[in-house]
């Protein structure tokens, strides 16, 4: 018996079944579902406030992988770089009372907020930083959010395969302690790979959703309107999952 | 079969209860999910580390193979296509085997064939198990199981399995918070996603040997009796 070609005949016909599924629209109703259930125990057992661990200085990377987009790429970010972004704005969008343009040194003024904390990226692999930021809550509490918006949307300058990256949250994430629009790392600016000059820090949730290049972030009632309608550039391009605490 | 000892008075009259059964073929489906949409996963970034953080290849303790798509659910690298069936199959495998110890609690399967008495944990005791295994004598004595069969069983219900559970929260960030007590106590996260893989190929070195032994042993009433429960010996 040749038993590797058995099991690689079994391996492939589980294969099968296993793509017929995911194919189908019940499956992916299923993968939807269970990932909605995750969110859901996870809050439930965790409660909306908990805190991510947050480490000790002797324990940060030394060198912080930069991953997806490396840089924005446009001869205006590399102006920009070379000035230190004394033109950039961050705009607080959509679903608010009073829309905010917000300068960095604006950014640097509102009480700061700087947490040592890990990131995990969807691949596996995890390194440890020190972040420097204003919380979203101050930036979103300052717009005041209209009662229907249920989504934070954060929109970003840079572009992959030709599509703008942007991801969101919702507003138990939005609102989290540490949550924060960070402009440094380890004590300095942000550096180009890892997102300057802001970047979102999402620290209950895997590396995707923190989104880097940010240039805006609009409140939302639904996100079937932005981007592809998932909720983010990974979620559109790739059917990554939505809630990335798990 | 010769009946040797004297037995409790409520004896079951199957071989296999049907909690048992039930829960033995949905984890069989769950575990070659979960391995083979894991292996993918594995793909993504294949080094393991310890400790709390890791990326760059020199940190890592062990540089992984990348395991062919005959192997992987789907059959091609997809990150996300692995997540979804690795997180929708979670569900069923965690509570399959929370379900599996309130049966086996409540039908004393786990007090009657599963704990180990002290004796049989003496040294010559052990090794006259081994002997009889690789004589390929499967002659029980008086229990259901014989002490290695406990000792597989067991490690498998009781440390394995769960294992897999607790590591893979431990992996996840939204239960941090919460389970921060537990990452530490493994070492941390790229330690806990050590140790799940590690007990990954523990279940399935587990089940390699428990497919050998079923065969060894006639398959086709070991297979029967799963199903159908057989009669109680």
């Amino acid at each position: 018996m040749k038993r590797r070609s058995v099991i690689a005949g079994l391996g492939a016909l589980l294969a099968t079944g296993c793509s017929k599924v995911a194919d189908s629209s019940t499956g992916q109703a299923l993968f939807k579902a269970a990932d909605d259930w995750h969110r859901k125990a996870q809050r439930a057992l965790t409660g909306r406030k908990a805190m991510a661990p947050e480490f000790s200085r002797a324990q940060i990377s030394p060198y912080f992988r930069g991953n997806g987009s490396l840089t924005v790429g446009t001869p205006g970010y590399a102006a920009a770089l070379e000035n230190g972004f004394a033109d950039w704005r961050l705009k607080v969008t959509g679903l608010v009372e009073h829309p905010l343009s917000l300068s960095l040194d604006n950014i640097r003024r509102l009480p700061q907020r700087t947490q040592i904390t890990r990131h995990d990226c969807v691949e596996g692999w995890s390194a440890i930083g020190e972040w420097t930021g204003p919380q979203l809550s101050l930036l979103l509490e300052a717009a005041k959010l209209k009662p229907e918006a249920r989504f934070i949307v954060f929109h970003c300058a840079d572009r992959l395969r030709g599509q703008s990256y942007y991801e969101s949250i919702d507003l138990d994430d939005a609102f989290h302690p540490q949550t924060i629009v960070a402009h440094s790392l380890n004590g300095a600016p942000l550096p180009e790979r890892n997102g300057a000059p802001l970047r979102m820090r999402i620290e209950r949730q895997l590396g995707y959703k923190h989104a880097k290049y940010l240039t805006m972030i609009e409140a939302v009632a639904s996100l079937d309107q932005i981007g592809g309608g998932q909720g983010g550039y990974w979620e559109d391009v790739a059917g990554y999952q939505w809630y990335a605490g798990i | 079969m010769i009946r040797r000892t004297k037995r409790p008075a409520k004896r079951p009259t199957r071989r296999h209860a049907l909690s048992t059964r039930l829960w033995h073929w949905l984890n069989v489906i769950c575990v070659v999910i979960m391995f083979m949409s894991g292996l993918n996963i594995s793909n993504a970034h294949p080094r393991l580390y310890w400790g709390q953080a890791g990326f760059a290849a020199r940190e890592a303790w062990l540089h992984l193979p990348t395991f062919p798509g005959w192997a992987t659910i789907p059959g091609y690298y997809s990150l996300s296509g692995a997540r979804d069936w690795h997180l929708l199959i979670a569900w069923p495998f965690a509570i399959g085997l929370l379900a599996m110890w309130v049966a086996m609690l409540a039908n004393r399967h786990f007090v009657r064939d599963l704990t180990t008495r002290l004796n049989e944990w003496r040294w010559s005791a052990i090794r006259a198990d081994i002997a009889a295994h690789l004589r390929f004598d499967f002659d029980h004595g008086g229990g259901k199981y014989n002490f290695l069969q406990k000792l597989a069983y067991g490690g498998v219900l009781g440390i394995l399995l769960p294992g897999m559970i607790l590591t893979g929260l431990a992996i996840s960030p939204g239960i941090e918070p919460s389970f921060g007590w537990f990452v530490q106590l493994v070492g941390g996260r790229q330690s806990a996603r050590s140790i799940h893989f590690l007990f990954a190929w523990g279940t399935v070195l587990f089940a390699v040997l428990h497919i050998v032994l079923v065969i060894a042993s006639g398959p086709i009433r070991q297979l029967r009796d799963m199903v159908t429960g057989g009669r109680a010996s």
